[in-house]
């Protein structure tokens, strides 16, 4: 460690060390993941083009078997620019909307287009789930009866591999008389209708991280604090509002990231079993079935992107809400 | 009882432990902080040793540098003749913290045996300075309890039986009783002389009470902050045996002034 | 000012008011009111009166039942269509004269393919852990990547290990290493890291040596974090190999007989396989919190008393 002496060199130093405990070690990690990706790469993919060379009758030297391992066009494992080339494709180089039938559609090569079909349940999913995962958690913490009886059964509910109850949703939600009959009478659209199950599912996944974070949040109050809302005579909900609430929001925030996460997991799985046509699940199973290993892998990065940009904006919006609440940065 | 834990230090004659001219400066983020500077000190074997001084003036920093904890960025400081880290790695002193720091998923008993463990003693001899020790705080029948079925006043005692367990000649204490009520306090301080007067230790003791300084030491070390540094070594006249109303004397009144004294200096310094 | 909220007696007049309102209207609905509102009342009752642990066994098991009765009522009274919901006691008949079916099933995914996977998955990690345990800059790079990884949807790489490994349970034990690896990682590293300063600082005088430190302080404290992945681990591993068995499998294994049974809309014998897989869950997740509980019995989340 540098002593830094006098005021300028002082920051200049900090934000150096800043760089070394931060950044610097993320990317050496992620370089070094990058890195063992393309020998793993080179390596599985080496035994088909030295097969093909060999039924060609062609001497290559290493560089070019080397080359030729990197290119082919359905690798055991593609190498990393194959897949960014693959994503960059499919998202810049491919428009959105295209015509068909005389309209505008979304373009199923587009990525964009089922990141968009998977984002929207999601979203929908975190909203039901994250609401209900509130609702339950206020109730739990303001009911005996319903901490007791709830709860265990909220803990055994994740322990259920609930993703293999997928495909069960799937089909109870599109057999349901009453969403049919929305079909039937317009109020709802086919596509629509496609979304519920899979909003369900992510729903089912995000709201118990929730339920945990915020009764424990809810509890975060120490006994003094409550004893002071005592001595005002405040009432349950004046307490709830004016002090479990706000003690509770951090813990909220980390929750719901957690949650939303999880939601994007469950869309994606909802999609595996179901035979949907869009999405990035649908993006999946269907580079599976054809053997198209660099669109699988660009559907998982754009999950993953999906995933971090989610993260991202739910930690914009909690630094924005703590510091509205007067938290120091 | 008494039994030196290397030959080494017996054949030493000089002082246990000797400071010239330390200084130890943090760099941070807002600057350099001088938490030492210029530290002249010399403590002899057998001595009771109290640095006093408010937050901030180096004392805990004083002794996590003879403990070899942290490295003086100027001037030399020896333990038993030799550099603080030689001294460390020959097990030369016993380190209580201010909170016991046992470990709860260790019994009293085996959060004693720990240090014992780690210096290889046979486990008949570990058994038998485990009695010994919790005799010596008076914690027998309690090694069988996990730390977080006592009290605070019995954890410390149980930290210094566990500092006290390799039987090394130096102990240090940094505000070891800090967060006990005074009654408490009062009872682990008689404890601690009888204990000292018994094993012939030599101790180093951190606090921030003028009375338990005075009440403890045959030496006081007073020192003030920023830089942190030493005003005043008082030596104390006071008997060795020391009952608790001795200080209602003029004799401790008379010392625990000059202490206030030396203390106040410090801070008209700083401003 | 009086406090908003409703009366003590505010409640159960609502449910009363419900039900005969239903009772009205449907007698079907005020049936399933019924046993519902009594069911609560009873745990309302027991919760408020009794607290020893006879009750908080016998709370949340009422509740349970009490669900399943709902259920078998709905779909009684209200004819529900047998592939929309299959009564409980449907799926019951089923497991009975299915269970050399599904043990079978239980098996080849369970046994073999996800705990075989957990196994793996969790050493691995935890071996990882320990070999960036000594450098702070890998383990600064390894949390935040670490951290990332194991919020993605990992199940994705489900096609890709079908297509490495074959049909067989390897490939599923494949997929769940890849699911758990990174959560299991990052509770480890963040678990060798817990330890106070102060409690290496007693180590440091000591002179221990770093085998010494690691065994006797930053392992023990290490244990909580280690639980906590291996826990999230247990349904991870679960949902890694059923969700694998979508991709391809053999004709045997518990995601292989819901895929073909939905095809066949056989949906009691679908949940009964969910419901296998409910109480292999549970179990194994049970498992894990007793050892828990005994390996960390001194940390406050597990103390009683």
């Amino acid at each position: 460690m540098s002593a830094a002496l006098t005021d300028g060199p002082a920051r200049a130093s900090w934000a150096l060390t800043g760089l070394m405990r931060g950044v610097l070690p993320v990317l050496s990690v992620l370089m070094a993941i990058i890195a063992i990706w393309y020998g793993a790469s080179m390596m599985m993919n080496r035994a088909w083009t030295l097969d093909q060379m060999q039924r060609q009758n062609i001497d290559m030297t290493p560089i070019e078997i080397i080359a030729a391992a990197m290119t082919q066009e359905r690798p055991v494992l593609p190498a990393p620019h194959q897949v960014a080339a693959e994503i960059w494709n499919t998202t810049i180089g491919e428009p959105i909307m295209r015509e068909r039938r005389g309209q505008m559609q979304g373009n199923p090569r587009n990525l964009i287009f089922h990141a968009y079909h998977t984002l929207w349940p999601t979203i929908l999913g975190f909203a039901i789930g994250g609401f209900l995962g509130v609702l339950l958690a206020v109730g739990i913490v303001h009911s005996r009866a319903m901490d007791m009886s709830v709860m265990p059964w909220a803990i055994a509910s994740q322990t259920i591999p609930i993703l293999a109850i997928a495909p069960i949703i799937v089909v109870v939600v599109s057999n349901l008389p009453a969403l049919n009959a929305a079909v039937d009478q317009g109020w709802i659209s086919d596509d629509t209708k496609l979304l519920v199950p899979k909003a369900l599912i992510s729903s089912y996944l995000s709201f118990f991280p929730v339920v945990v974070g915020m009764v424990a949040g809810l509890r975060s109050p120490q006994a003094s604090d409550l004893d002071l809302m005592r001595t005002y005579s405040a009432s349950r909900s004046q307490t709830f509002w004016k002090l479990r609430l706000p003690a509770a929001v951090p813990f909220l925030f980390t929750s719901l990231k957690v949650s939303i996460a999880a939601a994007l997991v469950g869309t994606i799985v909802a999609e595996l079993p179901t035979g949907a046509r869009f999405g990035l699940g649908a993006r999946l199973l269907t580079g599976s079935y054809y053997g198209q290993t660099i669109q699988i892998w660009s559907a998982l990065f754009m999950a993953a992107i999906c995933a971090a940009a989610l993260v991202m904006i739910l930690g914009a919006l909690e630094r924005v809400v703590l510091k509205r609440m007067g938290a120091r940065a | 009882m008494v039994q030196p834990a290397t030959a080494l230090d017996a054949a030493t004659p000089g002082p246990v432990i000797a400071a010239r001219n330390l200084d130890l400066t943090f760099a941070t983020n807002d600057g350099p902080v001088h938490a030492l500077r210029d530290v002249n000190l010399t403590i002899d074997k057998g001595e009771f040793v109290s640095f006093i001084g408010p937050s901030g003036c180096g004392k805990t920093t004083l002794l996590r540098v003879i403990a070899a904890l942290e490295h003086p960025t100027g001037g030399t400081i020896t333990v038993n003749g030799m550099t603080p880290d030689a001294a460390r790695i020959q097990r030369a002193y016993g380190y209580v913290f201010q909170a016991a720091g046992l470990y709860p998923w260790r019994s009293i008993e085996k959060n004693i045996k720990l240090p014992l463990e780690i210096m290889g003693f046979d486990r008949a001899e570990q058994d038998r300075r485990v009695r010994d020790v919790l005799a010596l705080v008076d914690l027998e029948g309690f090694g069988k309890k996990f730390p977080w079925q006592l009290s605070g006043g019995m954890q410390q005692r149980a930290s210094i039986a566990r500092a006290l367990a390799f039987d090394a000649d130096i102990l240090l204490m940094d505000e070891p009783f800090g967060a006990l009520d005074e009654i408490v306090r009062d009872h682990l301080n008689e404890q601690l002389l009888t204990l000292w007067a018994r094993t012939g230790k030599t101790i180093g003791f951190v606090t921030h009470s003028i009375p338990e300084a005075v009440y403890l030491s045959t030496k006081i070390v007073v020192m003030s902050p920023r830089p942190g540094r030493i005003t005043d070594i008082i030596e104390s006249d006071l008997p060795r045996a020391r009952p608790l109303d001795i200080r209602d004397t003029p004799e401790f009144l008379a010392i625990a002034h000059r202490v206030r004294e030396g203390l106040r200096a410090g801070h008209a310094y700083e401003d | 000012m009086r406090a908003v909220g409703l009366a003590p007696w505010g409640l159960p007049a609502l449910g009363v008011a419900l039900i005969v309102w239903a009772a009205l209207n449907d007698t079907r609905l005020a049936l399933i009111l019924g046993v519902w509102f009594g069911a609560w009342a009873l745990n309302a009752y027991l919760s408020e009166r009794a607290r020893s642990r006879g009750v908080r066994l016998v709370v949340p098991l009422i509740f349970g039942v009490t669900l399943l009765a709902l259920w078998e009522m709905a779909v009684q009274l209200y004819d529900i269509s047998f592939v929309i919901l299959p009564a409980p006691s449907a799926i019951w008949a089923r497991m009975i004269t299915e269970t050399a079916t599904l043990w079978a099933d239980f098996q080849q995914t369970i046994l073999k393919g996800a705990l075989a996977g957990y196994a793996m998955g969790c050493g691995a990690a935890f071996l990882t852990a320990l070999a960036v345990d000594r450098s702070t800059f890998l383990q600064r790079g390894l949390l935040p990547v670490g951290n990332f990884i194991a919020a993605l949807p990992i199940v994705g790489t489900a096609p890709i290990f079908v297509m490495w490994f074959g049909f067989g349970w390897q490939s599923k034990s494949a997929v769940v290493v890849a699911m758990v690896f990174f959560p299991m990682l990052v509770n480890c590293v963040q678990g060798l890291k817990a330890s106070e300063v102060m409690q290496r600082d007693l180590m440091r005088t000591y002179a221990a040596s770093y085998p010494q430190t690691l065994i006797k302080l930053r392992l023990p404290t290490a244990l909580p974090f280690i639980f906590n992945g291996l826990k999230i681990c247990t349904t991870l591993a679960l949902i890694g190999a059923i969700v694998a068995e979508f991709f391809g499998s053999p004709t045997v294994g518990m995601g292989f007989r819901i895929k073909i049974e939905m095809g066949r809309l056989a949906m009691d014998m679908v949940w009964a396989e969910i419901a296998v897989a409910a109480l292999a869950g549970s179990l194994f997740y049970g498992i894990v919190a007793l050892i828990e509980r005994k390996t960390t019995f001194w940390h406050p989340a597990q103390r009683r008393g």
